[in-house]
């Protein structure tokens, strides 16, 4: 969807993302998703009087590989209460910085060529969460919400970027990219679904040249989906509304995955009073050189880099290829790739394997890079099917070994060439009509025979070695 | 004098969820703009050579190791708790936005 000639969105999109420290912001209770409500809390999460908060150093240096990775700038920087009254906020305040980020300025560069300046990365502290009783059809007609505070506390950090996004498919592009700088940081584990990343955008349009128009803003898009098409509804609402002679009011509006639809959540005005000042239970943070160097020193190379490198041993990836990389990429495996092309071995046949069998397994500690490059070699040489390949390579990620021994007990041995030969011969003289349309230049036919001797072989036989065999004999 | 009204007391009070006789408002009003003309009256004071103070504690980096500590037992928790549901608070039921 395009906006109509002459109009242009402007977008700006804050993203914030959970930090995988062991514990919560400003106390040891334990930053875990999906636990019993209410286990993980103690009095600094819940609020309670007289409790202080006590700033968690990993958070601090996940904030700064943040900023790293974004080429932002390092500062001192100062707390502050953000004041508003809601239950899953139980101080009745939200600690977060204000007027002084710990990183700001920056930039990131997009796959497209495109770059989106970042205005800030701060740190700040999670909500609790609520559910809300009758509203959600949970129990109807019931009056109540109940809350959870097991996420009140837990570090966040929000990176705000500049309006330079042009289009919905930009934003979701740099909330893409963006998510896989975070995990390459090791500071998030970049799953939207449970709520880990979560992005707010800012929508505005104008007439090609003229100033910024009056801006949206869509809260809480939990998926890259979501965030395309409410951008695109919203940008489009918004020139609707003007070329009809309305005005566009600054608002907070809810995007409604089901509906399709943004609506008002509620008028700015009204709710843009949070009173900050100073936490005046936290000291200052201006973390010195030596702390900075350290957390430099664990950064690695980002996801543009990486990925380039893959991408430099394949030459012209395909679409299909591009996308197996993302994920090797996301998911870190990409030296499975590097030591098979290091090893000779076939990097495509790699790459696809990662992608698919190595990116479905939870833990692939138990297989090592030499016995993922011996597979791949059994593989491409014919010696193990690809349905072999991968029945290996899962024995290998759950229990590790050698993927010989593996194949053996598997009972993958190949038949030998010499047997391998006799059932092609004696299948060719049983079925002569497909044999001599097969010699007069019918290649379909090679599938005909491969399917007779896998029935024969019961799957022992490698496909590629039969196809070998026929035309050898054709 | 800061020109503090009536109207911006009633506001501030508002935000705070302070619930103020008409009395109360009147007092406030006058007691609150004699504390902003006490800052106006620094405000106007030369501080070029004094350097800002963020806090009153020469203090900087405190933190803690990201060691997981003891969190509070549910029942200790939800007993101090107005009502609860399901191991969750439960409170008056939130209307409109989910933050
Ligand atoms: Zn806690």
């Amino acid at each position: 969807m395009t906006l109509p000639e002459g109009w242009e969105m402007v977008v700006g999109l804050e993203v914030h993302t959970e930090l995988r420290t062991a514990t919560k912001m400003f106390c040891g209770c334990a930053n875990v998703f999906g636990a019993e409500a209410n286990t993980n809390v103690c009095p600094v999460c819940l609020g309670l009087p007289g409790s202080l908060p006590v700033l968690n150093e990993r958070a601090v240096s996940m904030a700064m590989a943040i900023g790293m990775a974004l080429h932002a700038t390092i500062a001192p920087s100062t707390f502050h209460r953000k004041n508003y009254f809601y239950p899953d906020m139980p101080k009745d305040f939200q600690i977060s910085q204000y007027d002084l980020p710990i990183n700001s300025g920056g930039y990131l560069d997009l796959p497209d060529g495109s770059r989106v300046r970042i205005e800030r990365a701060h740190l700040e502290e999670d909500t609790g969460k609520s559910t809300h009783l009758g509203a959600s059809g949970r129990i109807h007609g019931a009056d109540r919400s109940l809350v959870d505070y097991n996420r009140s506390g837990v570090p966040l950090v929000e990176i705000v970027s500049g309006p330079d996004i042009r289009s919905a498919a930009q934003a979701r592009l740099y909330a893409s990219e963006l998510r896989a700088v975070l995990i390459a940081t090791g500071a998030s584990d970049g799953r939207m679904e449970e709520g880990s990343m979560r992005i707010d955008a800012n929508v505005s349009v104008r007439r090609n040249g003229e100033p910024f128009g009056t801006r949206c803003e869509i809260k809480n898009l939990n998926s890259l989906r979501s965030l395309q098409r409410a951008i695109e509804f919203e940008a489009q609402r918004q020139v609707e509304l003007l070329e009809g002679g309305g005005v566009v009011r600054q608002e907070t509006r809810h995007w409604d995955e089901t509906v399709g639809a943004t609506s008002t959540m509620r008028v700015k005005e009204e709710a843009e009073d949070y009173r900050y000042f100073r936490e005046p239970d936290l000291v200052d943070l201006a973390p010195d050189a030596a702390w900075q160097q350290r957390v430099a020193d664990e950064l690695g190379p980002m996801p543009a880099e990486r990925r380039a490198a893959v991408v430099g041993l394949l030459g012209e990836p395909s679409d299909a290829q591009r996308d197996a990389i993302d994920v090797v990429i996301d998911l870190g495996l990409e030296r499975f790739v590097h030591a098979t092309h290091a090893a000779g071995g076939d990097v495509a046949v790699a790459l696809a394997r990662v992608a698919n069998e190595l990116a479905a397994a939870e833990d692939v500690s138990k297989l090592t890079e030499a016995a993922f490059v011996a597979t791949i070699a059994l593989e491409s040489s014919g010696q193990l099917s690809a349905t072999q390949a991968k029945t290996v390579l899962a024995d290998l990620i759950a229990s590790g070994g050698e993927p010989r021994e593996v194949a053996a007990a598997r009972g993958f041995e190949q038949l030998s060439a010499d047997s391998l030969g006799d059932i092609v011969a004696a299948l060719i003289a049983a079925n002569p009509d497909e044999w001599s349309r097969f010699r007069d230049g019918d290649d379909k036919l090679a599938q005909f025979f491969v399917g007779l001797v896998m029935r024969e072989t019961k799957g022992r036989a490698n496909g590629k070695a039969v196809i070998a065999e026929l035309h050898a004999r054709r | 004098m800061s020109g503090l009204t009536r109207t911006e007391v009633a506001h501030v009070a508002r935000l705070a969820r302070l619930r103020l006789s008409d009395e109360e408002l009147d007092l406030f009003t006058v007691q609150l703009a004699r504390i902003l003309d006490h800052a106006a009256d620094m405000q106007s004071l030369d501080l070029a050579g004094v350097v800002a103070t963020a806090h009153p504690y020469d203090l900087i980096n405190v933190v803690r190791e990201d060691v997981v500590r003891p969190s509070l037992d549910r029942d200790v928790v939800l007993a101090a708790a107005p009502d609860a549901e399901d191991g969750c608070f439960a409170v008056p039921r939130i209307m409109g936005e989910e933050l």
